[in-house]
C-alpha cells in the first residue's frame, strides 16, 4: 500500500492447543504483512483462527513456533511486563463483548488506560473530552456501562483503545452485537480515525458490513492463508468464504 | 486510581460484601468480648494480689521467701529506705513485718497473716484505706487491728470486739496480744479476704519482740513494665545479705494462670477467626474466579499483574477492615457496659470460683489494645487471605484468563 516497511510481520506464526486428546492447529504457519494505516478484515469461518492469529498480532498469545514482529519489535522475545508495557503505549483493543469496567463511568473507563500510562491530569481530560466528542458521548461521560446501550457502549471502548494513541487497533468482532445503523455509526468512526490518523486496523470478523469497509481482506481457513486481497467491496468475496 | 476502583469493585455485589463484612464484625465484636473480659479478670487477678497486697518489687533479707520465718528478718536502716526512695525509678518503699499466728475469738481460731505495716504509707501504695467496709482505717499510734472480712466472719467477730492473737515470736519468745478490732477490710482475692491481719509496725514489732526488725520493703515503681530491669539494677546496688524479687518471682503460680490463661484466650481466638477465615476466604475466592475474564481484558489492555494483584488485595482489605472497624464500634458501648457493670456471679457458682481463689466477678478491660489488636488481627488475616488471589492473579495470562 506504501513504500515504507510493513509494521507488523509474522513468520510461519503457528499455534497449537494441545489441552484435548488431539492437538489442533489453532493457526497454521501464517506469513503476513501489514503496512501502517490499513484498515483490513481476517474473516473466515468460526474456528478458522482468526481471534488467535489476531491475539498472537496483539502479543495477548505467545506463538508456539514462528515470530510476530510489530513495529520492529519481536514480540516473542519480550518477558510479560514489557509485553504489558508495548500493549498500552502502542496497541488499542476491541472486543466483541465491549469489555468495559463496570464500575467506572464512560470518561473514567476511556482515562484509565492514561492512567496506567501516568499521563498528566491536563493530558487526561484534554484527550477524554476530545474522545468522547470523537464517538459522540459526551452527554454520557458520567454515564456506567449499564446505564449505555451496546453500540454506546462499544464506542465507548472504541475511545478507549486510541487512549493511549496507539499504532495499531485491534478489534475482535466488533460490531458482533450490534444493529445496523450502529454498526455503521461505529464503522464511520474507525474508518475517520484510519484515515485521519493514520491508526492501522485490524479486525476480526464475520459481519458484512465490517468487511464492506476493509481495504484487506484476509480469509483464514483451519488456521492458514486461504486468500488475502486488496479490494474495494469485499461483499462477494464473504460470499465465496 | 486503584483505590477508587478497588472501592467501587467491592460494591459491585452488595449483599455478599455486607454478608462478608457482618461475619468480620461478628468476630470482631465477639472476639473483642472474650479478649476484654479475659483482660479484665487477668487485670484484677493480678490488680487484687500485686497491687493491693504484695506489692511489683520487694526486698527481704536473703533466703527470707523461702523460709518465711522472723530469723530471717533484718534490721530496720533509715538509710537504706531513703537511699531506695531516691532512686528515680522507686516512688515509694514501705516497710512490713509479716509473720504467721493464730488468731482467736471466745470461740473459734484460725491461723492467719498478721501484717505490721506503716499505715499512711501502706495506704498510698496498696490502698489499704480504700478497703475499709467497716470502722475506721488505722493510725501509726493506734494499738488495734484490721481484719479481713473472711477472717472476721469465720471468728464471729466485728468491729470494737477483741481479736486474740496467739503464736511465736522473733527468736522463738512467745506472742500473745489482745487487740480491738478498728476495722474490717475486704480483698477482691478470696484468699487474702480470709486470713490477713494488719497491725501498726510497732505494734506488731512490739507483739512479735522483733524491736526494729522488718521481714519485707515493698517497693512501688514508679513504671510498672519496668520492673525486671530495676529488680536487676537493685540486685546490684544492695549487698548479698538482701534478695530482690519480683511479683512473678514471689508468686510463680500467679504468673502461670496468667500466662496460661493468656494461651487459652489465644486459642479461643484462633478458633473463631479460623471459622472467620473460610467466610473471607470464600467472599476472596468468588472475587477472584468470578473475575477472570474481566482481569483478562484488564491485563490486555496494559494494566501489569502486578497492580492487579494489588488492587484485588486493596478490596479484601478493604472489605475486612471495614467490617473490623465495624466490629470495634459496635463493641464499645457494649464492653463500656460491662466494664461500668461487671457481671457478679452468685449462688453456687460464685462458691465454686471463691474455691479456687478467684473472685467471682466478670470484670471487662476497656484498654485500648482489647480493641485495636482485633483490628488488626482482621488486617494481617486479610493480607494472608490475599495471598491466593494475589499468586493466582500475578500468574494469569490475558488470553486463557478471558476463555475461563
Amino acid at each position: 500500500m506504501n513504500n515504507l516497511p510493513p509494521v507488523i510481520i509474522t513468520e510461519d506464526l503457528t499455534k497449537v492447543y494441545d489441552e484435548g486428546a488431539i492437538p489442533v492447529k489453532a493457526v497454521n504457519q501464517v506469513n503476513l504483512q501489514i503496512d501502517q494505516g490499513e484498515f483490513t478484515a481476517l474473516v473466515g469461518p468460526s474456528g478458522s483462527g482468526k481471534t488467535t492469529l489476531l491475539n498472537m498480532i496483539g502479543g495477548l498469545d505467545r506463538p508456539s513456533s514462528g515470530k510476530v514482529w510489530v513495529d520492529g519489535k519481536n514480540l516473542g522475545a519480550m518477558k510479560k511486563n514489557q509485553l504489558i508495557d508495548f500493549r498500552l503505549h502502542n496497541i488499542g483493543f476491541v472486543f466483541q463483548a465491549y469489555n468495559l469496567i463496570p464500575v467506572l463511568t464512560a470518561r473514567e473507563n476511556i482515562e484509565f488506560v492514561m492512567l496506567l500510562q501516568k499521563a498528566s491530569k491536563k493530558e487526561r481530560n484534554h484527550r477524554v473530552l476530545e474522545l468522547l466528542r470523537e464517538v459522540g458521548l459526551q452527554d454520557k461521560m458520567n454515564n456506567r456501562p449499564d446505564e449505555l446501550s451496546g453500540g454506546q457502549q462499544q464506542r465507548v471502548a472504541v475511545a478507549r483503545a486510541l487512549a493511549s494513541k496507539p499504532k495499531f487497533v485491534l478489534a475482535d468482532e466488533p460490531t458482533a452485537n450490534l444493529d445496523s445503523k450502529t454498526a455503521a455509526n461505529l464503522l464511520d468512526i474507525m474508518s475517520k480515525l484510519n484515515q485521519e490518523e493514520g491508526i492501522t486496523f485490524i479486525f476480526s470478523t464475520h459481519d458484512q458490513r465490517v468487511i464492506d469497509r476493509a481495504h484487506r481482506v484476509i480469509t483464514l481457513v483451519d488456521g492458514a492463508i486461504e486468500s488475502d486481497e486488496l479490494i474495494a467491496n469485499a461483499s462477494d468475496h464473504i460470499e465465496s468464504v | 486510581m486503584l483505590l477508587k476502583l478497588a472501592w467501587r469493585n467491592i460494591w459491585r455485589n452488595k449483599k455478599r460484601t455486607f454478608i462478608t463484612m457482618f461475619s468480620i464484625v461478628f468476630a470482631v465484636v465477639l472476639s473483642i468480648l472474650l479478649d476484654s473480659v479475659k483482660k479484665g479478670l487477668l487485670d484484677k487477678m493480678k490488680e487484687n494480689v500485686v497491687s493491693f497486697y504484695t506489692g511489683y518489687i520487694q526486698i527481704h533479707k536473703k533466703g527470707y521467701w523461702d523460709d518465711k520465718t522472723l530469723e530471717n528478718s533484718f534490721d530496720w536502716q533509715p538509710e537504706l529506705i531513703d537511699n531506695l526512695e531516691r532512686n528515680k525509678s522507686i516512688s515509694l518503699a514501705i516497710p512490713r513485718l509479716e509473720s504467721f499466728i493464730l488468731a482467736a475469738s471466745e470461740k473459734y481460731s484460725k491461723g492467719c497473716m498478721v501484717v505490721g505495716i506503716d499505715p499512711e504509707k501502706e495506704s498510698s501504695v496498696t490502698s489499704l484505706a480504700e478497703k475499709i467496709t467497716k470502722g475506721n482505717y488505722l493510725l501509726s499510734s493506734d494499738k488495734a487491728v484490721l481484719v479481713t472480712e473472711g477472717l472476721a466472719s469465720y471468728l464471729k467477730l466485728d468491729v470494737n470486739d477483741t481479736l486474740v492473737l496467739i503464736g511465736q515470736g522473733y527468736h522463738g519468745v512467745s506472742a500473745a496480744g489482745k487487740f480491738p478490732i478498728k476495722g474490717l477490710i475486704k480483698f477482691g482475692s478470696p484468699d487474702l479476704n480470709k486470713g490477713l491481719v494488719y497491725l501498726p509496725l510497732k505494734e506488731s514489732q512490739r507483739l512479735f519482740a522483733a524491736d526494729n526488725k522488718l521481714t519485707a520493703l515493698v517497693l512501688s515503681p514508679t513504671r510498672t513494665d519496668k520492673v525486671k530491669e530495676l529488680v536487676h539494677s537493685l540486685q546490684l546496688e544492695l549487698t548479698d545479705d538482701y534478695e530482690v524479687m519480683n511479683w512473678q518471682l514471689m508468686m510463680p503460680e500467679l504468673d502461670q494462670v496468667i500466662a496460661g490463661e493468656k494461651a487459652e484466650n489465644v486459642i479461643f481466638q484462633v478458633v473463631l477467626y479460623l471459622l472467620i477465615a473460610f467466610g473471607i476466604f470464600g467472599t476472596v475466592l468468588m472475587m477472584t474466579l468470578e473475575r477472570q475474564y474481566e482481569f483478562g481484558v484488564l491485563i490486555a489492555i496494559g494494566m501489569k499483574n502486578f497492580r492487579l494483584s494489588t488492587l484485588v488485595v486493596l478490596e479484601n482489605v478493604l472489605i475486612s477492615v471495614l467490617g473490623a472497624i465495624g466490629g470495634i464500634i459496635l463493641s464499645i458501648p457494649i464492653v463500656f457496659y460491662l466494664f461500668s457493670y461487671p457481671i457478679k456471679l452468685g449462688g453456687k457458682l460464685a462458691e465454686a470460683y471463691e474455691k479456687f481463689g478467684i473472685e467471682p466477678i466478670f470484670y471487662f478491660s476497656m484498654a485500648p489494645r482489647v480493641f485495636y489488636s482485633q483490628g488488626l488481627v482482621v488486617f494481617f488475616l486479610a493480607l494472608f487471605l490475599s495471598l491466593y488471589p494475589f499468586i493466582k492473579i500475578r500468574r494469569l495470562e490475558p488470553v486463557s484468563a478471558m476463555h475461563s
